[in-house]
């Protein structure tokens, strides 16, 4: 998968593409532990993401829970698949999607 | 009756993730699966094959998972895993509680939801020692 960062000062974008699944993500947990410290505005942008499996949900639940400890956390550019996932399990009532 | 596609045995092991899923995704792709489906079965499978390569045998065995393949009438695909692991039925739990805030929400059990959610038929049995795990999945 590809991970790319955007920083603003407190606000990040994190800009995800390709297979978020069991054998990447640990890649994107570490980057997000990294990257989370002072940030107040996370947005995941999931524009180029084709893939997510419940192994990404936990790293996507693990960002939600510290955003809302100190900020705001949007998900961006879902398309229809990865939707379907969300909805599924429930995230859709949990995240805010845009 | 169902029509054997294929079989193939792989290491419980979920560092040969990406090749189960290929040999899964592409022998239905062949078999005039379209992409939605393929996508669902995709994400079913992972689900089943890491449970078996995380908890179905003690760490450090050399675990073996049999993958079969074959085309019911439908058609719809269908996905056999057998493992001769600890027993596990993953249809026993119940589902997780999707209702939850984030704050008291767990992960566990979600990707089983997911399973049985994207697949028209799960179905687990013990049978000689293994565990035998089929996924369906209808498509037009």
């Amino acid at each position: 998968m590809t991970i790319t960062k955007q920083q603003d000062g407190s606000n990040l974008t994190v800009l995800l593409g390709g297979r978020l699944d069991t054998s990447t993500a640990p890649q994107l947990d570490a980057e997000l532990k990294g990257s989370l410290g002072g940030v107040k505005n996370l947005v995941l942008d999931m524009k180029d993401l084709a893939y997510l499996s419940s192994a990404g949900l936990r790293v996507i639940l693990a960002a939600q829970k510290t955003m809302n400890r100190q900020g705001k956390m949007v998900v961006r550019h879902v398309n229809e698949t990865i939707m379907e996932i969300f909805d599924v399990t429930g995230f859709i009532d949990i995240l805010t999607i845009e | 009756m169902a029509e054997l596609i294929g079989q193939r045995e792989f290491p419980a092991d979920d560092r040969v993730l990406a090749d189960v899923l290929e040999y899964i995704t592409g022998s239905f792709e062949e078999a005039g699966c379209p992409p939605r489906a393929l996508m669902q079965l995709e994400v079913s499978a992972e689900e089943i094959f890491v449970n078996i390569a995380h908890y179905g045998y003690p760490e450090g065995t050399d675990g073996k998972a049999k993958i079969t393949l074959s085309l019911a009438e439908g058609p719809a695909a269908v996905v056999e895993f057998a493992d001769r692991g600890v027993a596990f039925d993953p249809l026993a739990k119940p589902d997780a509680d999707i209702t939850l805030s984030a704050e008291e929400r767990r992960i566990g059990g979600l990707g089983i939801l997911m399973v049985k959610k994207a697949m028209d038929n799960v179905s687990y049995r013990r049978e000689d020692g293994m565990n035998i795990l089929t996924l369906e999945k209808r498509f037009a």
